[in-house]
């Protein structure tokens, strides 16, 4: 299955999201869906660390960091509150 | 008199060790990072004219995705079949919580749904309507809040309903899709056969399907730990125990 939409790894902060796809695999990909990182769930980018990695999500109203690694593996549809 | 477990179960950070230390007596200190938890703590609660054993699981977000916190919950909720299996939710985070409500309630109908933090969750303008989260999971449903002691009386009530059996449920039935739901009947009658009706047989023709190795070691070591121990106690008569 292809993701469509962006990774959530190039969202800009404040960006809303709706995914769309998610192609972890394996054990994180179930700890991942576990924490609301499902297809159709509205994820918010927070902001970044200082070195741009990990990015702070906010998601079924908890935030939660991911690194570069999984983010850019997560897809989603951008929603809303991108400001350039 | 008689004497029931019960077993926490729950998310990390949903006020479970509150509640279990406010029902135990215990005093040790709560905090708040992953894996806090890891050693399954005990204590004991009286309820009414009851005994309850009370078992702290790890706070998981899962049973599946097979972390030693996640194997440990899941492992006790199988093989020791605790008499109740409280599952404490976040109120403010339901939609989260409930996959775990789900995943345990798949393995067991003897089970109480708690939803803990109910006034933090009315502080946020979140209005929970217990009626029909009750009727959707089958099983009693209380809000509560551990932290002001709200609540807890009709908590243990529900708890002894379940422990005494006067309220029962099988095992709640996700209908997957036509695939899976293939798979499962494809698997069930071996699954029921190797490891017959003590355990939850369709909840285990689903993990294996999904590949889960560790369920497998878990299920391999206490089906073997039952069998060669009636053996022994026949064979070894007159040796001391070795413990």
């Amino acid at each position: 299955m292809a993701g469509t939409g962006i990774p959530l790894s190039e969202a800009k902060n404040g960006s809303t999201l709706r995914i769309s796809g998610i192609e972890v695999q394996g054990v994180l990909r179930r700890r991942l869906l576990d924490l609301g990182f499902v297809v159709g769930n509205v994820v918010e980018v927070l902001r970044r660390s200082p070195l741009g990695d990990p990015t702070a999500f906010r998601i079924s109203n908890t935030t939660i960091a991911l690194r570069r690694e999984e983010s850019s593996l997560i897809y989603g549809d951008l929603i809303g509150g991108a400001e350039t | 008199m008689s004497e029931y477990t019960v077993a926490f179960a729950g998310n990390p950070n949903t006020g479970k060790s509150t509640l279990f230390n406010l029902l135990t007596g215990m005093r040790q200190h709560t905090g708040n990072w992953a894996g806090k938890t890891v050693i399954t703590a005990e204590g004991e609660f009286t309820h009414k004219e009851h005994v309850y054993r009370a078992i702290d699981l790890p706070g998981t977000y899962s049973l599946y995705s097979n972390s030693a916190d996640e194997e440990a919950a899941r492992d006790y909720i199988i093989f020791e079949q605790p008499d109740v299996t409280l599952v404490v939710l976040d109120a403010t985070s339901l939609e989260r919580n409930l996959n775990l409500a789900l995943q345990v309630l798949e393995i067991t109908g003897q089970a109480v749904v708690c939803i803990n933090l109910i006034d933090e969750a009315q502080k946020l303008g979140i209005d929970i309507n217990l009626r029909k989260i009750g009727k959707r999971l089958g099983v009693p449903v209380v809000a509560i809040s551990a932290r002001n002691k709200v609540g807890i009386e009709a908590l243990l009530d529900q708890v002894e309903r379940v422990a005494t059996g006067s309220f029962s449920a099988p095992p709640m039935r996700i209908t997957y899709n036509e695939e899976i739901e293939r798979g499962i009947a494809e698997l069930l009658p071996l699954v029921e056969q190797t490891v017959g009706s003590k355990y939850p047989a369709r909840w285990i023709a689903l993990r294996l399907l999904d590949g889960d190795d560790s369920l497998m070691a878990s299920l391999k070591e206490n089906l073997n730990r039952h069998t060669p121990a009636l053996k022994k106690e026949v064979t070894s008569h007159g040796i001391p125990a070795c413990h």
